[in-house]
């Protein structure tokens, strides 16, 4: 068994600690020793993006993270993204445009989906695509998915899709 | 299964070195590479664990006396965003963005790339048309030593390089590159971005009236390590680039390479995509 680390760091805004394993990945620390368990693990290995979180601003595969490299920094997660009135606007409108089938995928397209949109005001449907090429959604529902995202773009700016 | 009996945070370059000097560590950069490597058993780590990322300095993109130069830690999403390379080395952030995905970019680092020493790491090959040179930092007992070796010699086979175990990567930088200088990189895989390559080529130098001079081309996925095509350089240098001598240059290449049969593709199939490829890249430079 490899070593303890303590670490302190900001989850979903709130102060936590932990004393983890040194080899631990973040997605094994979140799921079982926050019991977060929105974020999913698929494949393990950074091909599917089911384990996107957000740190520091910029989305990142769980997966491929050590625990211990949250370590004084800011990490967001799918419960992170609740508002007081529920899910979020991104969120609704993944419901609105049913752009989820199993919903497997779905925590790790929404989180992408916030990074881009926290990323950009405006995008076009190509660059969408391209920003959730680490997505895989084995339902297909990738045209909706991509709609949803432009869409939410498409709400919070002034700007035209195209 | 894994035992790490130390974890240390360096947050100087002399800190790290010296960490690095006490012997058998793993170096942590973005993980991308050795978490997986260490979860599927494929790589054991030693028993202390060395995380780069808070190491001031190691990370950003600057010019200095004629040079350019990448910090170690620098991410692949920092090169596809980087306005000073996006001007003066454009085939770097182009080929960052056929560099798996956004999630995998803004973790994964140049010198993680460089130090897996895969056959197919993408950032290599551009890094190798310009002429690169790696920096890398040691503690002598006394003080912090840094010595430089050309990218090309560093690399000794897959995913083994001339690094030696105290010796940590700090920077990868290369000549500023001068006027007319072209430079292409292509990627072939199965999926657009997110895949390893099974096979990828650059080709650079100085276009001058139909013809290119001081030609570099290079190879990944197709030999033990990533490889600069000296037999194809000198079927292309100084010569028009007419339909003759592409041809000329994609027999060439076969030369060049010893590509093996793997899950990705056959060693033959690999043979025809280089064949392929180059033609169709210098086909590209010579109408550009
Ligand atoms: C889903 C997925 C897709 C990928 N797609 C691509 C792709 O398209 N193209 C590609 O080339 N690669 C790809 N990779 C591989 C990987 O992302 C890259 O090789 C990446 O650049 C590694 O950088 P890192 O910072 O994550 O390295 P780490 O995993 O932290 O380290 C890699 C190795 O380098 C050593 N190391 C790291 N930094 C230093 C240093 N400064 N000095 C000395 N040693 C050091 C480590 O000890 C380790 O052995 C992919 C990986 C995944 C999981
Ligand atoms: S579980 Fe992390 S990318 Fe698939
Ligand atoms: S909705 Fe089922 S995997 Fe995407």
């Amino acid at each position: 068994m490899s070593v303890l680390h303590s670490i302190r760091f900001t989850l979903n805004g709130k102060p936590v600690q932990a004393a983890v394993p040194v080899h631990l990945s973040a997605i094994d620390m979140l799921r079982d020793v926050f019991h977060l368990t929105g974020t999913k693990l698929g494949c393990g290995e950074g091909e599917c993006g089911a384990c996107t979180i957000i740190v520091d601003g910029v989305s990142v595969n769980s997966c491929l993270m050590f625990a211990v490299d949250c370590d004084g920094r800011e990490v967001t997660t799918i419960e992170g993204l609740r508002t007081d009135e529920g899910l979020n606007p991104l969120q609704k409108a993944f419901v609105q445009h049913g752009a989820v089938q199993c919903g497997f995928c779905t925590p790790g397209m929404v989180m992408q989906g916030t990074a881009l949109l926290n990323r950009r005001s405006s995008m076009t449907v190509e660059e969408v695509r391209r920003g959730i090429e680490g997505n895989l959604c084995r339902c297909t529902g990738y045209r909706k998915i991509i709609d949803t995202i432009a869409s939410a773009l498409h709400e919070t700016s002034s700007e035209e899709i195209s | 299964m894994h035992d790490i009996k130390r974890y240390l945070v360096p947050v100087s370059l002399e800190e790290a070195v010296r960490a690095a000097a006490e012997g058998d560590a793993t170096l942590l950069a973005g993980g991308t590479d050795l978490m997986p490597q260490t979860r599927t058993g494929a790589r054991s780590f030693s028993p202390t664990l060395i995380n780069l990322k808070r190491v001031p300095g190691l990370r950003g993109v600057s010019r200095e006396n004629g040079n350019i130069r990448l910090g170690a830690l620098t991410t692949v999403t920092d090169v596809l965003n980087d306005v000073l390379l996006r001007e003066a080395a454009p085939v770097l952030p182009e080929t960052a963005d056929h560099f798996a995905s956004d999630q995998v970019r803004n973790s994964a680092t140049i010198g993680g790339n460089i130090c897996n020493a895969s056959p197919a790491g993408d950032m290599i090959i551009p890094l190798l048309l310009l002429d690169a040179v790696v920096e890398l930092a040691s503690w002598n007992g006394e003080a912090v030593e840094t010595r430089s070796m050309p990218l090309e010699e560093f690399f000794v086979g897959p995913g083994r390089t001339k690094r030696q175990p105290g010796e940590i990567l700090t920077a990868v930088r290369f000549p500023v590159p001068g006027e007319g200088f072209i430079a292409r990189f292509v990627k072939f895989g199965t999926r657009p971005a997110l895949d390893i390559s099974v096979v990828s080529i650059g080709v650079a130098g100085v276009k001058e009236n139909g013809t290119l001079r001081r030609v570099r081309m290079a190879f990944g996925a197709v030999a033990p390590v990533p490889v600069r095509g000296r037999t194809t350089e000198a079927a292309v240098e100084g010569r028009p680039l007419t339909a003759e001598t592409i041809r000329q240059a994609s027999e060439a290449t076969q030369e060049d390479i010893s590509p093996i049969s793997d899950v990705r593709a056959s060693a033959w199939y690999r043979r025809e995509l280089v064949r392929t490829l180059t033609t169709r890249i210098l086909n590209d430079v010579s109408t550009s």
